[in-house]
């Protein structure tokens, strides 16, 4: 963990998002001890097991019945998720090389290898469910499947790596923390691991906002202009309002989905407003105002004509992202190859060896 | 050839005095390459003080598919249990 000289005090672990998370993994063993019949009965009892098994809130594990649609869901949300770790090394990876102090450069690259990382747990969730990783890729690849929008913005200064790291992946945990309770084994416990580590992301990013907002004047003008950029982008990560989200009935039924677009987006706005005081920058927000009646914050909802635009390919770096994904794919063909062709030797000599 | 680059499956020994628990999985072409996999992947944060990978195609598991009847045998062996005995009052150390 880096950088502990800075936010209040419930952040700190057993409180906040760290604390749900662990919550999230005491309950999973809870649930796990719960008493319920062990086995379904016959064929006929298979989704009636199914649901049982949900409304218990336990596990469905890999190689339990369930209905296709269940696993079709699932699949298209966890690859999603892990190309999206996949693509997301890209924004952060352009100031690796450009980051302002060793230190710096360090943190970024760990955080850019958890990405990875990050990608790779999810890959291997969503093939538990009888699809391959070279099929994900392939349907990345070839524009089939999406990654989340906010990747298709460009990061234009350092400040923009510090509010990826505050408010994107901020907006991340608050989307993630609640699908560490998600009804699909696989998938809640490589969420579990994911938050874990996400939270050492969101405050790195913090932190380097709020190195720059305490800094010299034009230091804090470029924290600012990247919370300006970033604010709204991150808001639409939380997908469209709630009317005209297609997916979500379903998925909360199947508990894959624990709470609807809007109540996270609440949630995240809620969380940011006294953080962005401690920092000293301005949310791009005029009608941002407590709500005593509801007690939560009234704030201005983003273009989501712009979010589908995005998503359907026309933001401002979509083709960038997808073309640098393909050729480092190619370009890393070679080493594949390598690799199998020393596995193949080495296996070919060991039979010899037998057979000597 | 089969698959260049096979699914493993990877244990981690936490600390000395646990067991390895499953941690996930992760395709590698050989053992060597796994474990080296398995190393970035899974024990970045010092996870682990020990790695196993074994190869997914080589694991046999039971199967759902077989409902009560594979656990059965285990249902009406209640004496296996310490619980199933009757201790008499006023005996220590038992």
């Amino acid at each position: 963990m880096y950088g502990n000289d800075f936010g209040p005090p419930e952040e700190a672990p057993g409180g906040g998002l760290l604390g749900e998370v662990e919550a999230a993994e005491a309950a999973l063993r809870e649930a796990a001890a719960r008493q319920r019949r062990g086995a379904p009965a016959s064929d006929d009892d298979l989704a009636g097991y199914f649901a049982e098994v949900i409304e218990a809130d336990q596990k469905i594990e890999p190689r339990d019945w369930m209905p296709e649609k269940y696993r079709k869901t699932l699949i298209r949300q966890i690859a999603q998720h892990a190309h999206s770790e996949i693509i997301g090394m890209q924004p952060e990876g352009n100031w690796i090389s450009r980051a302002p102090s060793l230190k710096r450069k360090a943190i970024l690259l760990a955080k850019v290898q958890d990405e990875a990382g990050h990608g790779l747990y999810l890959y291997a969730a969503a093939e538990t469910l009888g699809v391959s990783r070279d099929e994900l890729v392939d349907l990345l690849l070839n524009g089939r499947q999406k990654y989340s929008s906010i990747f298709n913005y460009p990061t234009l200064t350092w400040a923009d790596v510090g509010a990826i790291g505050w408010l994107v992946d901020g907006a991340a945990i608050v989307n993630q923390v609640p699908l560490c309770r998600c009804s699909y084994g696989p998938y809640a416990r490589a969420m579990i691991r994911i938050c874990k580590e996400e939270s050492f992301h969101q405050r790195q990013g913090y932190e380097i906002l709020h190195s720059l907002s305490h800094g010299t004047p034009a230091q804090k003008a470029m924290a600012q202009d990247a919370v300006n950029r970033w604010w709204y982008p991150s808001l639409a990560m939380f997908g469209p309002p709630d009317g005209e989200s297609t997916h979500s009935a379903q998925s909360m039924a199947w508990k894959i989905k624990r709470f609807s677009n809007d109540e996270l987006r609440q949630r995240f706005v809620d969380m940011c407003v006294q953080q962005a005081e401690v920092l000293g920058l301005t949310i791009p927000d005029p009608d941002l105002r407590w709500n005593e009646e509801r007690q939560a914050y009234d704030f201005t909802q983003p273009d989501y004509d712009e979010l589908m635009r995005v998503i359907s390919g026309d933001g401002p770096c979509n083709r960038q992202r997808m073309a640098h994904r393909r050729r480092a794919h190619a370009e890393g063909a070679w080493v594949r190859e390598a690799a199998a062709a020393y596995a193949a030797k080495r296996a070919a000599e060991k039979k010899e060896k037998v057979a000597a | 050839m089969s698959d260049p680059s096979p699914l493993w499956e990877v244990f981690v020994r936490a600390r000395r005095g646990l067991s390895h628990t499953h941690v996930g999985s992760l395709h590698a072409p050989d053992a060597e390459l796994a474990l080296r996999n398995a190393r970035d992947l899974y024990t970045r944060r010092q996870e682990g003080v020990s790695i196993w990978v074994v190869p997914a195609g080589a694991i046999t598991a039971s199967s759902p598919d077989e409902k009560d009847a594979f656990f059965d045998p285990a249902a009406d062996k209640v004496y296996r249990h310490p619980t199933f005995y009757e201790v008499p009052d006023g005996v220590a150390h038992l």
